[in-house]
């Protein structure tokens, strides 16, 4: 159960256990694998970036309203700076109570997914109608995310859980590729973070939460403000509702562009 | 019969179809002193007897916490019954490093099943001697299991073992359509009430009876001497419960022969469950009282 992960402890002695580890004797458990030295050597600053290209995801905005979530983000995924793949789903839904909305490394995202996707699948194995939380799964990614950052090789992702509890009550955060979590009526990744949030909080009743239409009136306003300003993304979006009445991506919407303010800038 | 050349190993099948070395180790919960576990609407209860020894005066741990919202209650090998609660504990406390949430106590006791039947299916394991009440408050409820050295994993409104339990095994069954309405106090004197009929006549010196209780906003709690005391003379003004002569099967002295014509142990589990399709531990246990 617990791992040791300790590949960058040199043994104490040859053929020995690095000290805290059992004693592999021979036909007995299997070894602790050894990571490639591509994966493990550190790059300057501790990055690494491998020489493979990377396909990524831009902003993801959360909002928290008062009976549920909402998560939006656009439906492209790029190539460096080129639009490669313009219709992809960011915003999924996990289970009934829960929606992610993934960003960064968009293999990464794939990858993380699936594993959750088995998992949700091991739930209903168990056949006993209970359904992990929100705050559980976002609790589970910071100890896979963290983990992955501590052995020098991360998941390259910012994403953004949200949903309802049992009680109803929603939950969003932000959980990033260090394994940094944080819950907050608006979370945001990417440019969103910048842009999003500043505009979101600005308009917070200060005594109550959101309403529904308050909510997404804002989703409209920031990912319009996202598409002027934010060079890599598209206008089109899909936006995650999850609510005690139920969990569900709505989309692909589009954002109204209205360029003609560019005729007014000195030098067009 | 010649169950003698098919008791060796635990992989050794008799000819009718049984599993001796598992159903000795059903023997040795029924040597055990016995506890009661019971559930209402919002508490799950549990009370044993514990022996005192007058020389050491220490109290034998019966009743042992595994985390915030699940305890249990054991019944035959200590030793068996530290390990297995000491793998319980890691288990829950490695949900809650992973999931920041309660495990369910219906997933917990699933897996400690699927834990103790490999060991009814190995040649170099021995199943484990020990009988457990598991209780536990989660969102689906307050919950009593009976997990036994089968692996067989029973969900349960009420339940006793042990030896003499056949007598609060009685009274559970009589009482049992009240629990729901009862309040704590009341789920209290019900355990005792049972457990009482478990002390022969003369043991009522060298055993006490422990409380312990788990459920709506109270972690897993075990009673203090002073709180086991005033619920023990709340009782005392009740009328007396089943006496534990009337409870021919499970008397100690019996001699194994004697008992192998019934079958295995009463001790709650009806004879060549071993066969059946739910001897490995289910999720989905059936109610039993």
């Amino acid at each position: 159960m617990l791992n040791n992960y300790n590949s960058l402890a040199q043994p104490m002695w040859q053929n020995g256990p690095a000290p805290g580890a059992f004693y592999n004797f021979t036909g007995g458990q299997t070894p602790v694998q050894q990571l490639p030295r591509e994966l493990t050597t550190v790059g300057p600053y501790g990055t690494n970036h491998s020489t493979a290209f990377s396909t990524t995801g831009t902003s993801v905005l959360g909002i928290r309203y008062d009976s549920g979530v909402m998560l939006a983000a656009d439906t492209l995924v790029s190539y460096g700076s080129m639009a490669r793949y313009q219709n992809i789903e960011r915003v999924f839904k996990i289970n009934k109570n829960i929606l992610l909305g993934g960003s960064g490394d968009f293999a990464d995202i794939q990858s993380i997914k699936r594993n959750i996707d088995q998992k949700m699948i091991e739930d209903q194995c168990c056949d006993d109608n209970i359904e992990m939380k929100p705050k559980s799964l976002a609790s589970w990614m910071t100890r896979v995310l963290y983990n992955r950052r501590s052995r020098m090789n991360p998941l390259y992702i910012d994403v953004v859980v949200g949903g309802v509890d049992n009680e109803g009550t929603p939950y969003l955060a932000n959980v990033d590729l260090r394994g940094r979590s944080y819950e907050d009526y608006v979370v945001a990744t990417g440019f969103a973070r910048h842009l999003a949030i500043p505009l979101v909080r600005e308009k917070k009743p200060k005594d109550r939460d959101f309403t529904a239409v308050e909510a997404s009136e804002l989703i409209r306003t920031c990912m319009e403000v996202l598409y002027y300003r934010d060079t890599r993304n598209i206008s089109q979006y899909t936006v995650g509702v999850c609510s005690v009445n139920g969990c569900g991506v709505e989309g692909p919407f589009q954002v109204n562009e209205n360029w003609t303010f560019a005729e007014t800038i000195k030098g067009y | 019969m010649f169950r003698n050349q098919y008791d060796n190993d635990t992989t050794t099948w008799s000819p009718q179809g049984r599993l001796f070395q598992v159903e000795y180790a059903m023997e040795a919960v029924k040597q055990g002193a016995a506890t009661v576990g019971l559930k209402g609407a919002d508490y799950a209860v549990l009370a044993a007897l514990c022996r005192t020894s007058k020389d050491t005066n220490t109290l034998q741990r019966k009743i042992m916490p595994v985390d915030e919202h699940v305890g249990m209650s054991i019944a035959g090998l200590t030793a068996d019954a530290r390990v297995v609660c000491q793998y319980m504990r890691t288990e829950c406390m490695a949900y809650r490093h992973s999931y920041d949430a309660e495990f369910p106590v219906r997933r917990l006791v699933a897996n400690l099943g699927n834990k103790l039947q490999t060991t009814t299916q190995r040649y170099d394991r021995r199943p484990y001697g020990v009988g457990m009440l598991v209780a536990g408050y989660d969102e689906q409820g307050p919950h009593i299991y009976q997990v036994m050295p089968t692996a067989n994993v029973l969900n349960c409104k009420a339940m006793a073992i042990g030896s003499r339990s056949q007598s609060a095994r009685t009274y559970l069954e009589r009482n049992m359509e009240s629990f729901e309405d009862c309040d704590m106090d009341e789920l209290i004197c019900h355990a005792i009430q049972a457990i009482r009929g478990s002390l022969g006549s003369d043991d009522a010196d060298n055993l006490t009876i422990n409380v312990a209780i788990v459920g709506k906003d109270m972690p897993f709690k075990m009673f203090t001497d002073a709180e086991n005391q005033m619920y023990v003379e709340m009782v005392k003004g009740m009328e007396p419960p089943l006496e534990a002569d009337h409870d021919a099967l499970s008397e100690e002295g019996m001699s194994d022969d004697d008992m192998m014509d019934h079958g295995p142990s009463s001790s709650g589990v009806p004879p060549n469950d071993i066969s059946d399709m739910e001897t490995t531990a289910s999720t989905g246990g059936h109610d039993a009282h």
